[in-house]
């Protein structure tokens, strides 16, 4: 019998995937490229969708025959993809208008400021279950009609079309400007502001408020079906599943039930936690969200807490200040010292999202003295992602009114053990890593494979599951305590850095 | 003190002459350009192309770095840089074998556990990352070994320890071990470190095919070594073909 596989495509913030599993879940090929940050101005993030496009149509038949398969050996393709990002095309000749708009990108703080102050504000939380904030779409993309001349006839015509990185890549897998679908997904629609939490569907009024033309939308579709099949990259594969990220995480996890969490490390780090078919609201500073929609199926919804930058502050470290030459040596620079030596480094980029949500808050270094070597400063990067993940599970806890038990966690970082350690210490939890890694592509091929029968149910996913590493906490209280007061402190010092009509 | 070597100094003056040229050179060229016979001038261009450090262009004849010489500087791999790329497949190879996974490098004449993978059941399992192993009685260490003579370097002249009546204990044996590793390219050892268990590794090479550590799998040495002593061939498949894919990702080209 003939071996047949899933793929997955993994669009993230800075390179895309392409990764083959067998039937138990495991990785049998993966390809991977980089794809350009583009930093025109402070604040501005931008990606060109095309070379996100070439990038995806040279990985994919590589993937292929690195593991010496045929695409006919490939049953399904699903795709997981960086959110919110927003990218704008032309129908008729396949070209993005301008470079597509990152979700760290904050040109709209001053556009969002405005349509905080506008009538039928409280609308966006009410109907989307999200903040009005600079990470969402909408903003995004209603800045682009407003800078692009011609751009709001063109396309309320539609004749331009809007997508977040999985409509886009499904549009060009399926033909492009030959027949090419225009479709998103429930959970990467949950996260423009522009789509009922409740209902799933484009809000009349949310369009309205931002302005938005509803011919430019693409279809939203449940996570796992089929959108169609690829006549480009993997002709004749059918393209069955599209997800957030962090979605795909978390099922990739398989916290298919009511209460489990997982967080996942990459350029930000994101904590989902399943909250069944009822749309949970938070009092302290996390995102109602879409966890996943299996066809015809009830949509199972998540609690999300967001935190900007993580993995990106240890790039940041090593691309910007040039002290470490692989992010991986982070660990080895930080072994060097014992401790943090008082230092703390607050990594507020782009503001601060979970649970602050201080579009005002920027970076900050503190506890700076001639002691602190570039030692301490690794330690202080590490650590920030640890403490953010507490601020984070505390939320979590507060909102659920339950005690986070064990925190699954993926993602590149979870390769680094003292990072890993350092979350368990500060929980206090145990941290638990399952088999593979790469939970993001595996959420995807996951949900490609159930829509077209390669794996029958939840179950047999779950049974797919297992741990590979687990960290328990060894920090003693007190000095958790006093380090997490220190935190907060230096947290508190990012807040209001950037003042109303200045730029950052 | 002794006097310096001609012939290195002389290998050295030409090692610069290429990399300062921009394009490559001819026998003739390098000669003039440093005063040296034609024949001497030959015999250290061919040494040096022996060892990777220049090579000849087929159609030209002509000279130029090698990527050995151009890498030399690179083979040092981080350990927490291994780490973070063997992950994938250490996952994928624990999966395979439904045996615990660990990836070792030397250090200080032992083998430094830099990643662990629990074996696939669920069960109660720590975390080993950070212990040292011995070299001797590990297929880890054989493999390293076999492989990276600063290992057999540091471990000529100690006292070989004994772990279970099978450990190898005299350097005749281990040289053996050793000898057939390299034959076969893998290392396996049964119960000669902890009564009832077993491994079997194989080696990751970085850039240019150095050996930069070692893969293994261990568990149960019924399941490694089912019948009558001998090696479940599918495993030892399992964990060259991680191996392979590590060292592929690595860069090691050709390995």
């Amino acid at each position: 019998m003939v071996a047949r596989y899933v793929m997955s495509v993994d669009q993230g913030t800075t390179s895309t995937r392409c990764i083959l599993f067998d039937h138990g879940g495991r990785l049998v090929s993966v390809t991977q490229r980089e794809h350009r940050q583009r930093y025109p101005k402070p604040g501005w993030v931008e990606h060109d969708a095309t070379e996100i496009w070439r990038n995806l149509e040279h990985m994919a038949p590589e993937a292929l025959s690195r593991a010496g398969v045929d695409a006919s050996q490939v049953v399904a393709l699903g795709i997981a993809n960086q959110r919110e990002t927003t990218v704008l095309w032309d129908r008729h000749t396949g070209n993005p208008v301008g470079r597509a708009v990152v979700w760290q990108d904050t040109r709209t703080d001053e556009l969002v400021e405005e349509f905080a102050g506008q009538p039928g504000a409280e609308l966006v939380l009410e109907r989307s279950g999200l903040p009005l904030a600079t990470y969402f779409s909408a903003p995004r993309l209603r800045w682009l009609l407003d800078h692009t001349p011609g751009l709001y006839e063109r396309a309320e015509r539609g004749d331009v079309l809007f997508g977040t990185m999985e409509s886009w890549l499904v549009w060009n897998l399926t033909g492009g400007v030959d027949g090419g679908v225009h479709v998103t997904d429930v959970t990467n629609a949950s996260r423009t502001l522009l789509m009922n939490i409740e209902t799933l569907r484009w809000d009349k009024d949310l369009l309205e408020f931002f302005g938005i033309p509803a011919a430019m939308l693409p279809e939203i579709r449940s996570n796992a079906e089929l959108y169609g099949t690829a006549t480009k990259a993997v002709p004749g594969v059918r393209i069955s599943a599209a997800l957030g990220d962090q979605q795909a995480a978390l099922f990739g996890q398989t916290c298919f039930a009511q209460g489990e969490a997982k967080c996942t490390y990459g350029t930000g780090s994101f904590l989902l936690l399943n909250t069944g078919t009822v749309p949970v609201r938070s009092s302290h500073g996390l995102l109602t969200t879409v966890g996943y929609r299996i066809g015809d199926e009830p949509a199972v919804y998540a609690l999300e807490g967001s935190i900007a930058v993580t993995g990106s502050l240890v790039q940041w470290f090593r691309d910007s200040l040039g002290l470490i030459t692989t992010a991986p040596e982070i660990e080895t620079l930080a072994r060097t010292v014992e401790d943090n030596g008082g230092c703390y480094i607050v990594p507020a980029f782009s503001g601060l999202f979970a649970p602050h949500w201080r579009a005002d808050a920027r970076g900050i270094i503190v506890g700076l003295t001639s002691y602190i070597t570039k030692g301490h400063l690794a330690r202080a990067v590490l650590e920030a992602t640890g403490w953010q993940t507490r601020e984070v599970v505390d939320a979590m806890n507060a909102d659920s009114g339950l005690e986070l038990s064990t925190l699954k966690v993926d993602g590149g970082m979870t390769a680094d053990n003292l990072l890993m350690q350092f979350i368990a210490d500060v929980l206090p939890a145990p941290v638990v890593r399952p088999m593979v890694a790469e939970t993001v592509s595996l959420g995807a091929a996951y949900a490609a494979g159930l829509a077209v029968g390669y794996w029958p149910d939840l179950e047999g996913l779950r049974r797919n599951w297992h741990r590979a590493a687990q960290w328990l906490p060894s920090m003693d209280a007190e000095r958790r305590e006093s380090e997490y007061a220190n935190w907060k402190r230096a947290v508190e010092r990012t807040f209001g850095w950037v003042r109303p009509n200045h730029t950052a | 003190m002794p006097g310096s070597v001609q012939s290195i100094e002389r290998a050295a003056a030409i090692l610069r002459l290429l990399a300062r040229g921009s394009g490559r050179l001819g026998v003739g060229e390098i000669s003039t350009s440093l005063g040296l016979a034609k024949g001497t001038t030959h015999g250290i261009l061919k040494t040096l192309q022996d060892v990777g450090f220049v090579e000849q262009d087929k159609a030209s004849g002509k000279y130029q770095l090698g990527a050995t010489l151009l890498h030399l500087g690179t083979s040092y791999l981080d350990v927490n840089e291994l780490r973070s790329r063997a992950i994938n497949w250490a996952d994928a190879l624990a999966s395979r074998s439904g045996e615990a996974v660990r990836i070792g490098t030397p250090l200080d004449g032992k083998v430094l556990v830099v990643h662990h993978v629990f074996r696939p059941d669920d069960s109660l399992q720590t975390l080993d990352t950070g212990t040292l192993l011995p070299v001797h009685a590990t297929a880890l260490g054989k493999v390293l070994l076999a492989y990276d003579s600063g290992v057999a370097a540091e471990l000529a002249g100690a006292t070989l320890e004994q772990y279970t009546r099978r450990t190898l204990v005299t350097p005749a044996a281990l040289r053996k071990a050793v000898a057939e590793v390299r034959e076969t390219g893998w290392a396996g050892e049964a119960e000669e470190f902890a009564a009832g268990q077993a491994s079997i590794a194989a080696p990751i090479r970085g850039y240019g095919g150095y050996v930069v550590g070692a893969i293994s799998i261990a568990g149960s040495v019924d399941r490694l070594y089912p019948s009558a002593g001998r090696v479940d061939q599918s495993l030892v498949t399992f964990v060259q073909n991680a191996s392979r894919a590590i060292s592929r990702d690595l860069g090691a080209g050709r390995w």
